[in-house]
C-alpha cells in the first residue's frame, strides 16, 4: 500500500490555493484582535474550520499580527496539534503514554499500523484515516485509550479498535 | 414527581459508553411510561465502575455500575429506577467502601452536583471561599494560604503562600493569575475531573487568588487533548460571568476579575510554567531562564501567580475551614490532601483523595485491588513520565514529598501508573528518553541532544552491543541531563531511566 506522508513544510505558500479556503482563513483571523498572543487561538480556529493549517495561512497571519513568516511557521511546527496538510476524513489518535502501555497499547498500536498500512502522521491512500500519536488523553484509569475524531474511547482491545475502524466504513 | 437519574458527563465515563447509556435510560423510561429526568453529573472517580448510574431516592443515591448500554433494558426489567436487586447494584453510593475511606476536599462535590448548575454549586457550599476572601485583607488571605502549608500540586510542590506573597508585594498595577491546566503526565486526570465535574471550584480558586494578590485578569491554559473539559469550562465561565461572579464588579464588591480560557496545542513542555507563559503570549513553548521568577516578571512581563488546577481548587476550602484545619491533615511538610490517581494496569482505578501519609501499598492493594490482569505488580511509576519506577520493595513509602525525594523519586501531580510482571523495564527506560526527545523544547543541549543519544545508547545496551561501556555512557549521560538541563523535562528524564536500571538491572541484559 502506498502512502502519503504528512510533511510539515510551509513552502509553496500562496500558490494553487482555493479562494474559499483563503476566505475562511481570513474570516478566522478577522474574528480576533490583531495581537501576537492571539496566534494560537487563531491557529486553533483555522484548524477547527479546515482540519489543518494550510501553508497559505502563514503569510496572512504574519501580515495580520505583524510577525515574520519564520515566527509564524516556527509556532505552527512547534505544536504537535497543528498539521500543515489536509487530514483524512477521520483522525484516529492512539495514546502511546505509560498508563496505556501498561495495559496493552503497544499491541493495539502495532495492529492498527498494520491494518491501516500507515505509520503515525500518515494518511491512508483512500483518504479515510489519518493516524496520529497522542501522549495522554486523561483516560488513564480506563486505558488503553484512543480518540476518534473528537471522541475518546476507553478500555480498548484489538477487537474494540477494529470495531471503531469498521464503523468508519473502511473495508478491510 | 420525576425521578432523578444521574449518568456522568465525564471523558472517561463517556469513553466507556455513558452517552449511550444516558440515551438508553431516557428511551427505556419513556417507552415504559416511567417519569425520569437524566442529570449529567461529573464523575466521582470510581472509574472501574463507570459508567456509574445513580438514582436519587429518599434514602440517598443508589448506584449501579458498570452499566453498558445493553444492560439498561435489564435494569428496568428488574424494577429500576425504583429500589431493585440487580447483579450490578451497588447500594448507596456514598457507602461504597472505596469512597467512604477517602478524605475528599477538592473532590467533595464531584459526581454529586450538576457541574454547570450554579444553584447546585451554591447549595453544596460553592462561593463560600470567595465570600470569606471578600471580607479579608489581601495580607490576611495570603497569610492563611501560607499557614495552611498548601504546596503546588502541579508537581514542584512549591509553597503556594510564598508565591502569592511575592506577587502581592510587587508594586505594579497589572498582575495576572494563570491556571496551569496542561495536565500532560500520563496517569493523571484530576485536573480534568475538577474542570469537567466541578468547574466553578476552579473559577472560585482563581477569583480568590486574584483578590489576594490584586490581579483582575486570569487565564486558564487547558490542553487541547481535553475537548469535553474545554466545552464544560467555556460554558462555566460564561455562566459565572452572567451571574456576576466574574466581570467588572464581582457580586457588587467593586472588585474586577475575569477569566479567559486558552487552549494548548499538544506540547507536553507547556506544562512547565515558563514555557506555558511563552505559549500564552503566542510563541513557541520554549522554557525561559529563571530568574526573573514569573511572580516578579511573568505573563506579558507582569507579576503572575501561576498555579496548577488542584492548587487553586484547594484554596476555597482553606479559606472556609481555616489554615489549621488544612494543616492538621497530612504528614511532615506535606500538608492537606492529595488527589491520587490510580491508573494503568490496576483493577480498581480512579481518584483517591487522601491526606498525605498513606502508603503506596495500601493504595495499590487496599484501594486498587491489585493489577487488572491479575498478575503480580512489578513496578509502578509515580509522578508522570518524569517520575521514578518503584519496585515492590519500595511500596511501603508513604505519600509524602520528602519521603519520595529521599528514594530519588517524586510524587509530581499524584499519578500512579501500575505495571504487572510482563513489563520490560528496559523498554520503559527507552520510552522515557524517547518521550523527552519528542517533547523537548530544544532550548538546552542536554535535553535536546541528550534524549536522542539516550535512546541510542539504550538500544545498544538492549541489543548487546558493548553493553558494559554503554552502561557507563548512559549513567554519564543521565548525570549531564540531571545537572545541565534548563528545566524539569531534561532534568528529570533520568529519574525513570536510572530507577529502572537500579531496580530492574536484569531487564537490561540481552537474553540469549
Amino acid at each position: 500500500m502506498t502512502k502519503r506522508v504528512a510533511s510539515q513544510s510551509a513552502s509553496n505558500a500562496g500558490s494553487d490555493v482555493d479562494p474559499a479556503m483563503l476566505a475562511s482563513i481570513g474570516k478566522v483571523i478577522g474574528g480576533f484582535a490583531a495581537r501576537p498572543d492571539n496566534l494560537l487561538p487563531i491557529l486553533h480556529g483555522i484548524q477547527d474550520a479546515l482540519g489543518f493549517v494550510p501553508p497559505a495561512s502563514v503569510p496572512m497571519l504574519a501580515g495580520a499580527l505583524n510577525l515574520s513568516r519564520a515566527e509564524v511557521h516556527g509556532v505552527i511546527s512547534f505544536y504537535h496539534h497543528f498539521r500543515s496538510v489536509v487530514p483524512g476524513r477521520h483522525v484516529l489518535k492512539l495514546c502511546r503514554a505509560e498508563a496505556c502501555q501498561a495495559i496493552g497499547a503497544r499491541a493495539i498500536e502495532a495492529h492498527v499500523r498494520s491494518r491501516l498500512g500507515i505509520g503515525f502522521n500518515e494518511t491512508t491512500t483512500d483518504g479515510l484515516f489519518t493516524l496520529e500519536p497522542v501522549y495522554c488523553l486523561g483516560n488513564c484509569a480506563c486505558a488503553p485509550s484512543a480518540m476518534l475524531d473528537d471522541q475518546v474511547h476507553g478500555r480498548l482491545s484489538v477487537e474494540a479498535i477494529d470495531r471503531l475502524i469498521d464503523g468508519c466504513g473502511e473495508r478491510p | 414527581m420525576s425521578i432523578r437519574v444521574f449518568v456522568p458527563r465525564d471523558t472517561s465515563a463517556i469513553a466507556c459508553g455513558a452517552d449511550a447509556v444516558a440515551e438508553k435510560v431516557e428511551s427505556e423510561a419513556s417507552s415504559r411510561g416511567v417519569d425520569v429526568v437524566v442529570v449529567r453529573n461529573g464523575s466521582r472517580g470510581l472509574y472501574w465502575l463507570e459508567p456509574l448510574v445513580e438514582v436519587e431516592t429518599a434514602n440517598g443515591r443508589l448506584g449501579f455500575g458498570p452499566i453498558a448500554p445493553a444492560d439498561v433494558g435489564g435494569l428496568f426489567e428488574a424494577g429500576f429506577p425504583h429500589a431493585c436487586s440487580h447483579p450490578l447494584a451497588l447500594g448507596p453510593v456514598d457507602q461504597v467502601d472505596w469512597l467512604q475511606r477517602q478524605q475528599r476536599v477538592c473532590f467533595a462535590r464531584n459526581g454529586i452536583t450538576d457541574p454547570l448548575d450554579l444553584d447546585d454549586y451554591r447549595v453544596h457550599g460553592g462561593w463560600q471561599g470567595v465570600q470569606c476572601a471578600l471580607s479579608m485583607s489581601a495580607q490576611e488571605i495570603v497569610q492563611i494560604v501560607t499557614d495552611s502549608g498548601l504546596r503546588g500540586r502541579g508537581g514542584a510542590a512549591f509553597p503556594c503562600g510564598i508565591k502569592w506573597k511575592t506577587v502581592l508585594d510587587q508594586m505594579v498595577a497589572q498582575k495576572y493569575i494563570v491556571c496551569n491546566a496542561d495536565e500532560g503526565d500520563s496517569g493523571t486526570f484530576s485536573d480534568r475531573m475538577v474542570i469537567e465535574g466541578d468547574p466553578y471550584r476552579l473559577i472560585e480558586g482563581m477569583l480568590i487568588a486574584g483578590i489576594a494578590v490584586g490581579a483582575d485578569k486570569g487565564y486558564i491554559y487547558l490542553r487541547s487533548e481535553y475537548p469535553l473539559a474545554q466545552r464544560v469550562l467555556a460554558e462555566a465561565i460564561d455562566r459565572a460571568r452572567s451571574a456576576s461572579w466574574l466581570g467588572t464588579n464581582v457580586q457588587g464588591s467593586g472588585r474586577a476579575f475575569d477569566v479567559e480560557l486558552r487552549m494548548g496545542a499538544g506540547a507536553y513542555i507547556c506544562g512547565e510554567e515558563t514555557s506555558l507563559l511563552e505559549s500564552l503570549e503566542g510563541r513557541r513553548g520554549q522554557v525561559r531562564f529563571k530568574p526573573p521568577l514569573p511572580a516578579v516578571k511573568g505573563l506579558f512581563e507582569k507579576p503572575t501567580v501561576i498555579n496548577n488546577v488542584i492548587t487553586l481548587a484547594s484554596v476555597p476550602d482553606v479559606l472556609i475551614h481555616g489554615a489549621e484545619w488544612y494543616r492538621d491533615m497530612g504528614m511532615g511538610r506535606s500538608r492537606g490532601t492529595l488527589p491520587i490517581q490510580l491508573a494503568g494496569n490496576i483493577r480498581r482505578g480512579g481518584l483517591v483523595e487522601l491526606a498525605f501519609g498513606m502508603t503506596l501499598r495500601e493504595l495499590l492493594h487496599g484501594f486498587g485491588g491489585g493489577s487488572a490482569s491479575g498478575r503480580p505488580i512489578r513496578a509502578v511509576q509515580v509522578g508522570g513520565p518524569l517520575g521514578a519506577y518503584l519496585p515492590e520493595s519500595q511500596f511501603d513509602t508513604p505519600i509524602d514529598y520528602e519521603a519520595f525525594a529521599a528514594i530519588d523519586a517524586m510524587l509530581g501531580h499524584g499519578g500512579i501508573v501500575v505495571f504487572d510482571d510482563t513489563v520490560d523495564m528496559a523498554e520503559q527506560a527507552r520510552f522515557a528518553m524517547e518521550f523527552c526527545a519528542i517533547e523537548s523544547c530544544g532550548k538546552c543541549t542536554p535535553c535536546r541532544i541528550g534524549s536522542t543519544r539516550g535512546v541510542e545508547v539504550i538500544d545498544h545496551i538492549r541489543g548487546g552491543t558493548d553493553s558494559q561501556a554503554n552502561m557507563v555512557l548512559l549513567r554519564s549521560l543521565c548525570d549531564t541531563m540531571l545537572h545541565g538541563s534548563l528545566c524539569a523535562l531534561g532534568g528529570l528524564t533520568p529519574l525513570p531511566v536510572l530507577s529502572a536500571l537500579k531496580h530492574f538491572p536484569e531487564d537490561f541484559v540481552l537474553q540469549p
